[in-house]
């Protein structure tokens, strides 16, 4: 599906065009993907330049509200995007680029022998969640509740990093955090899967914002996100395709 | 504030750019709070204020905020007549030491203390092992990362006054006979009264709205480590005009106790400093 789409990253003629700064507000999960999409797409447009902010999805929404200079806009979670749009700040429709599902988070090794969702019930297991206030929070409480698991967690982290950062120090002994994270984490973590039918599954939207100060170029990167070159990049850190 | 400028002279007499520049100053730092008066929900204030989960934190962050300037004080205030007053090799790098908290990132420091005092810890694997001692995730923690990043606050402030302290004071003491204990207890701390109550403040008010390291060290759960700043935060994800309401209550408690304890111990101060200097 993604396939077709790999010819229009790979036509740089008629890209002729694009140039300038790009500058792209993405969710923080997507940092060593775009930072490399992002180079990719500048050596294939030569007289652009892209800039990125990444930050958590609520705050870019509101840093651009409130005026920021935003081309792109790539959420982690679709209600924030719904925000964006409630506020009337989108060029166009947003277009999915990836999606995200869950994983089991432990310690390299995986010292206490966690093989599912069942286990994180444990009470002698020390487990961190994120807060159900934010989207990885929200995605753990339907995965426990799809599994009917009850689990009292040690801490509801504020960020996924908080839930990385205790199990990689050896703190906690699992999470749940997005695959994407796991695989971020290298080999001090490792990931044990959640089945399909009680995973939940994040979707990545794009828009190109109202107030571009550079839309021609912002909806070139937009483009680009989608062509195979990209794709090719974000599924290597974990992400699966829209 | 106005009766102690009076016997200085007056303020009208400040150079006009130097008027300009703090002026500037003043609208600089009031300005946000006009705004976060200026969007805050006044019509549903009330149902966030007496909300559970908020009085929890609140409670929760009075009570740590305390301790860790309890802690502070404690170990501080020694930590700062030895710095000021024994001179030994190394001096300066243990002052940059027990200060490096200040410039540290706080998420950065919250980490540290895992390496430090965490199950996996150097010092944190025994107080599991041997004592049964866990701090992360505890309200314990949550004072150890608020003391760990406030304590800089009242060294530095009382480390200043004690050099400042006009030693003669001390020796008069010591050749009538006091004991070194009565002599810090009686003359020193008396003297150095009003930078302790200061350093003091200062640590406390670094602890109420300490973020990065809590988080890190201590985690979030309701009524054991989340702390007003933690409740802020997460509030602001679900619903800013909470989020706004929240803020405010800690801004008008410190506000409460800095212009309440400035007034009372500065006053004092600048009525003791022409004696001291005498």
């Amino acid at each position: 599906m993604v396939l077709p789409l790999a010819s229009c990253g790979s036509d740089a003629s008629p890209s002729a065009g694009v140039r300038g700064d790009v500058t792209v507000f993405a969710a923080s999960s997507l940092t060593d993907a775009f930072t490399e999409i992002g180079d990719a797409f500048t050596a294939a447009h030569p007289d652009a330049k892209v800039t990125f902010n990444f930050a958590g999805s609520s705050e870019l929404v509101t840093q651009i509200t409130q005026g920021a200079p935003a081309d792109v806009f790539v959420s982690a979670d679709e209600s924030n995007m719904a925000k964006l749009l409630d506020a009337g700040e989108q060029a166009a429709d947003p277009v999915v680029i990836a999606r995200n599902s869950f994983e089991i988070i432990v310690e390299g090794g995986n010292p206490r022998h966690i093989t599912g969702v069942a286990d994180l019930a444990d009470p002698s297991l020390l487990v961190v969640l994120c807060a159900p206030d934010v989207p990885c929070g929200k995605g753990a409480a339907t995965i426990l509740s799809n599994a009917g698991v009850e689990v009292t967690a040690k801490s509801l982290e504020t960020k996924v990093k908080g839930v990385v950062t205790k199990v990689t120090a050896g703190e906690a002994d699992a999470g749940i955090v997005f695959v994407t994270d796991v695989i971020a984490a290298g080999a001090s973590a490792e990931g044990v899967s959640i089945p399909d039918d009680v995973n939940v599954i994040s979707k990545y939207p794009i828009v190109v914002t109202k107030q571009a100060p550079n839309p021609d170029a912002a909806t070139a990167f937009v483009a680009f996100v989608a062509s195979g070159a990209a794709q090719a990049i974000l599924a290597r850190y974990g992400f699966l395709s829209p | 504030m106005r009766d102690r400028a009076r016997p200085r002279g007056g303020g009208a007499e400040l150079p006009g750019p130097i008027l300009v520049l703090a002026v500037l100053a003043v609208v600089f730092f009031a300005l946000p709070l006009v705004g976060l008066l200026w969007r805050a929900p006044w019509s549903h204030a009330w149902t966030y204020l007496t909300d559970d989960a908020a009085l929890t934190a609140l409670r929760l962050s009075l009570l740590c905020s305390f301790w860790a300037t309890l802690m502070s004080v404690v170990f501080g205030v020694p930590l700062a007549w030895l710095l000021a007053r024994v001179s030994f090799p190394g001096r300066g790098v243990v002052r940059a030491l027990c200060t490096l908290s200040m410039v540290l990132p706080p998420v950065v420091g919250g980490v540290a203390l895992f390496f430090a005092l965490g199950r996996r810890g150097i010092v944190g694997q025994y107080l599991d092992r041997w004592f049964d001692i866990r701090l992360p995730f505890t309200t314990a923690g949550v004072v150890v990362a608020q003391t760990f990043v406030a304590m800089p606050f009242l060294i530095i402030t009382v480390e200043a006054s004690l050099r400042q302290l006009d030693q003669r004071f001390e020796d008069a003491s010591r050749t009538l006979g006091a004991t070194r204990w009565y002599t810090f207890r009686r003359v020193t701390l008396p003297a150095i009264r009003p930078a302790l109550i200061a350093g003091a403040v200062l640590a406390w008010a670094r602890a109420l709205g300490e973020f990065g390291a809590t988080i890190t060290f201590a985690g979030n759960f309701p009524g054991t480590t989340q702390t007003m700043p933690l409740a802020v935060y997460l509030a602001l994800e679900r619903n800013p005009e909470e989020a706004i309401v929240l803020a405010l209550v800690l801004i008008v408690i410190s506000f409460a106790v800095l212009v309440g304890l400035r007034d009372r111990w500065f006053g004092r101060s600048d009525q003791r400093d022409p004696t001291v200097h005498a």
